[in-house]
C-alpha cells in the first residue's frame, strides 16, 4: 500500500505526459517555415512600438496583497470547519473573532480607497 | 499501482472526449440561439467537426514570436494543462468511479485548479505580446479576487457536512441536496458567479475580451500549445461544474439512473448553463468586476458563513 500523495504524484506525471506527447507528435508533423514578418509580435498588422514589458498599474498588486491575507485566513478556517460542531459555542466564537477582526481590515482597505479601481 | 495507472488513462481520455464534446455543444448552442445551424458538414450534425479540427491543430505550424521570454513561453502551456488533469483525481463520478477519494478532497481540487492562473499570467508575460500582457494581468488579478468567494462558499458545505472528502460530501446529502438548504442556496449563488469568473467565462471574460485584446493572453500561441490552452478551458468548465455538482447538487445521487449518468447529466447541464450564458449576456468592465468581488460577493460569503455558523452551533 502506497501512501495517497504518491496518487498525486502519479497524476502529475501523467499531466506533464499528456501535454508532452502532444507538443511531440505535432513536431512530427508540422510544417517548419519561419520568416521575419511571421515571427513578429501581433499588433494589428502595425510595426511594433516599444518595448511590452513595461511598469504596469500598481492596482494589480493591492488587490494580490488583499487576496493573500483572505487565502491564509481561508486555510486556518478549513481545520475548523471540519470539526467545529463538535467543538462547539466557544469554538465558533474564537472564531467569529477572528473573522470579525479580518473583516475589519477589508472595512478598512474598502474607506482607503484600495478596492477603487481607476 | 498499476490501478491507479489505468485510472489516470481513463481521466485523459475523458478529458479528449469531454473537451471535443463540450466545444461541439457550445458551437451548437451558440447557433441555435442565434438561430442558425452550426456545423453540419463533417458527421452527423458536425458530430466529426472537434476531430477534424483537432487535426488541423496538430498539423499547424508553431510559430514563436520574436522577443519571447522561451522559459514561461515554453511551460505556459503545461501549467494550464497539468493542473486540470490533476483536479480528476477526486472528483466522484459515482460510488466507484473515483480514483482516490482523499481525505482533503475539496481542498485538494481547490488548490489545484488555482495554479492555473500561474499558467495563464505566464503565457501573459511571456508572450512579449501587449494584448497578451494585459490579458494575463486581468485574468490574474481577476481570478484571485474571485478565489476568495469562492473558497468561502465552499468553506461552509465543509461546515454543513462536516468532512473534506468528496464522497463523504456526497454521503452527507443523502436525505435532501444541499442547494434545498437556504444558506447553502446563497452559498451555490455566490459559488457559482465565482467559479464562472474563475474560468473567464462571460459575462467574466474580459481576459481575454475579443474586441479590446485580441484573444488576450494566448493571441501569440499556435498549433498544439494553443490547443492546450482550449482544451484546459474547457475542461475547467467542467471541473467547476463538476465540483458544483458534488458540493451542492447531491453529487452522483439520483433516482432510477446509475450513479455516472447522473452526475454527468447534472454537471453538463452546469456546462450547458454556462455557454448560455455566454451568448446571452454583454461583458462587465474591469472595475465593476472587481468591485463586485470584493464589495458584494466577499462580505456576503464572509456574513453567510458567521449567520449560518452561528446557526449550526447554536
Amino acid at each position: 500500500m502506497i501512501p495517497n500523495y504518491y496518487y498525486i504524484i502519479i497524476f502529475l506525471f501523467l499531466g506533464i505526459a499528456f501535454v508532452g506527447s502532444a507538443f511531440a507528435v505535432s513536431f512530427l508533423f508540422r510544417p517548419k517555415a519561419p520568416s521575419e514578418a511571421k515571427n513578429s509580435p501581433y499588433e494589428c498588422g502595425e510595426i511594433i512600438q516599444g518595448d511590452s514589458r513595461i511598469q504596469f498599474n500598481v492596482r494589480y498588486y493591492l488587490f494580490a496583497l488583499i487576496f493573500v491575507i483572505f487565502d491564509v485566513e481561508i486555510l486556518f478556517t478549513m481545520p475548523w470547519a471540519v470539526v467545529f460542531r463538535q467543538l462547539g459555542q466557544v469554538a465558533f466564537f474564537e472564531m467569529a473573532a477572528f473573522i470579525l477582526v479580518l473583516g475589519l481590515g477589508l472595512y478598512y482597505a474598502w474607506k482607503k480607497g484600495a478596492l477603487q479601481w481607476q | 499501482m498499476s490501478v491507479i495507472f489505468l485510472k489516470g488513462l481513463a481521466v485523459l481520455g475523458f478529458i479528449a472526449v469531454s473537451a471535443m464534446f463540450s466545444i461541439w455543444l457550445e458551437r451548437k448552442i451558440s447557433a441555435w440561439i442565434q438561430n442558425r445551424m452550426g456545423p453540419m458538414m463533417t458527421g452527423f450534425h458536425g458530430t466529426l467537426q472537434p476531430v477534424a479540427d483537432t487535426i488541423k491543430l496538430l498539423l499547424k505550424e508553431d510559430i514563436v514570436p520574436k522577443g519571447v521570454d522561451f522559459l514561461s513561453w515554453w511551460l505556459a502551456p503545461f501549467f494550464v494543462t497539468v493542473p486540470v488533469v490533476m483536479a480528476f483525481l477526486v472528483i466522484p463520478f459515482s460510488s466507484k468511479w473515483i480514483a482516490l477519494d482523499l481525505n482533503v478532497g475539496v481542498l485538494y481540487v481547490c488548490s489545484v485548479t488555482s495554479i492555473c492562473v500561474l499558467g495563464i499570467f505566464m503565457a501573459g508575460w511571456g508572450s512579449n505580446n501587449k494584448y497578451s500582457l494585459l490579458g494575463g494581468m486581468r485574468s490574474a488579478a481577476q481570478i484571485i479576487s474571485y478565489e476568495v468567494p469562492l473558497l468561502l462558499s465552499v468553506l461552509l458545505v465543509v461546515m454543513q457536512s462536516g468532512t473534506m472528502s468528496m464522497q463523504g460530501i456526497v454521503a452527507a446529502q443523502e436525505h435532501g441536496w444541499f442547494i434545498l438548504k437556504p444558506h447553502l442556496t446563497l452559498a451555490f449563488l455566490i459559488y457559482f458567479i465565482s467559479a464562472t469568473a474563475e474560468v473567464n467565462r462571460v459575462p467574466f471574460d474580459i481576459p481575454e475580451a475579443e474586441s479590446e485584446l485580441v484573444a488576450g493572453y494566448h493571441t501569440e500561441y499556435s498549433g498544439m500549445k494553443f490547443a492546450m490552452f482550449f482544451v484546459a478551458e474547457y475542461t475547467n468548465m467542467f471541473i467547476i461544474s463538476a465540483i458544483a455538482t458534488t458540493l451542492f447538487l447531491g453529487g452522483w445521487q439520483g433516482p432510477f439512473l446509475p450513479g455516472l449518468v447522473w452526475f454527468l447529466l447534472k454537471s453538463y447541464g452546469l456546462v450547458a448553463f454556462l455557454m448560455w450564458m455566454r451568448w446571452t449576456l454583454p461583458r462587465v468592465r474591469m472595475d465593476q468586476m472587481m468591485s463586485f468581488a470584493w464589495k458584494v460577493l466577499t462580505p456576503m460569503a464572509l456574513l453567510n458563513l458567521l449567520i449560518s455558523g452561528w446557526f449550526m452551533v447554536k
